[in-house]
């Protein structure tokens, strides 16, 4: 699971949770892969995150590469700061491990790469 | 960008489902159908190359493979099922380079409502939705349904030719623009047990939806 996922997944859909969001990471295996830079491609993906999410989710993984606590003005002219995020978002994966729902502690887990955000009928 | 041919050369490489589940109507999309989809997405609309891309109900992972292959920024492959994922995990490695495709065990008929944070995140959805034959008619609307939700620019489906009246009408009702891109013939070998010819010929629509 890349970071990326991360700030898209919720466990709201669990009876009687409000939000749901973030979830907490518990990775217990980490892998580094390699993906070409594009630039276009990360600048028009972050406006559509969650920024403090995605924090949370470096945090998580020990990957916070002082990521500024807010973000910048003007961070498509930044290159360095999407190359970071670039690697933050596509080149960290959470290959084992858990998504934790931060109301209920229900957690998904993370096997091969792949969260499992499946519910059981009498858990919606 | 990638020819065709070469195209197919590696869809051809996609392993398939080991044991096929009847109930989630699980068959692979052959690799004559799907290169020449992508390939058709990318080269007359440009809807894969630095787009970020799902497939719901991936499967052994075919289509993901294929948006991949064309420059795909990042293919979410979407399906309910841990063993057609876990092949699917298997052929993204195989084949691709520099994966850039994530891979999420999900119900896709939940990914629908406007709470979901998937929702209009991707510029283009692709799927091969189950047809809803056996017993679970209107799956491959439900399916629809929620790629368009979840899709900002186009939603690109395989549907059977005989529900092409009724598709036509649901696009009008959700007030999208639909075109019928291509009549192809789909052959469904003997997959399951109760097919009882030894190949079976069906007419599917390879469809574009869109904004109108």
């Amino acid at each position: 699971m890349k970071l990326i996922t991360h700030n898209m997944l919720t466990s709201k859909a669990i009876k009687n949770v409000k939000e749901g969001f973030p979830l907490r990471i518990q990775a217990d295996e980490v892998r580094n892969v390699d993906i070409e830079f594009d630039r276009e491609f990360i600048s028009r993906m972050i406006p559509k995150l969650d920024w403090n999410a995605l924090i949370f989710a470096a945090q998580c993984v020990g990957h916070q590469e002082d990521l500024p606590e807010t973000l910048p003005e003007g961070y498509d002219n930044d290159d360095e700061l999407l190359k970071k995020l670039h690697h933050i978002l596509l080149e960290v994966e959470v290959i084992n491990g858990c998504l934790e729902c931060p109301e209920t502690h229900r957690k998904f887990p993370i096997s091969n790469g792949i969260p499992n955000m499946l519910l059981n009928e009498d858990e919606v | 960008m990638m020819k065709l041919k070469e195209l197919e050369g590696y869809l051809q490489g996609v392993e398939s489902f080991d044991k096929p589940k009847i109930s989630l109507e699980q068959y692979e999309t052959p690799s004559h159908i799907a290169s020449r989809m992508v390939h058709t997405i990318q080269s007359s609309f440009g809807d894969l190359e630095g787009k970020t891309v799902a497939d719901l109900g991936c499967g052994c992972g075919m289509l993901t493979v294929g948006a991949a292959l064309l420059g795909a920024g990042v293919c979410f492959g979407f399906d309910i099922d841990a063993d057609a994922l876990s092949i699917c995990q298997g052929n993204v490695e195989e084949i691709l380079e520099s994966p850039s495709v994530e891979l999420l065990q999900a119900d896709v008929k939940t990914l629908g409502s406007s709470a979901c944070r998937f929702y209009k995140f991707f510029d283009t959805v692709i799927l091969n939705p189950p047809f809803g034959t056996k017993n679970n008619q209107g799956t491959d609307i439900e399916f629809l349904k929620v790629a368009l939700s979840l899709a900002r620019t186009a939603v690109y489906s395989l549907h059977k030719t005989v529900t092409r009246a009724h598709i036509t009408k649901k696009a009008e009702d959700w007030g999208v623009k639909m075109q019928v891109m291509a009549q192809l013939r789909y052959n469904l070998d003997s997959s399951y047990k109760f097919h009882k010819k030894k190949s079976v010929d069906i007419e599917v629509d390879f469809i574009r939806f869109s904004k109108k």
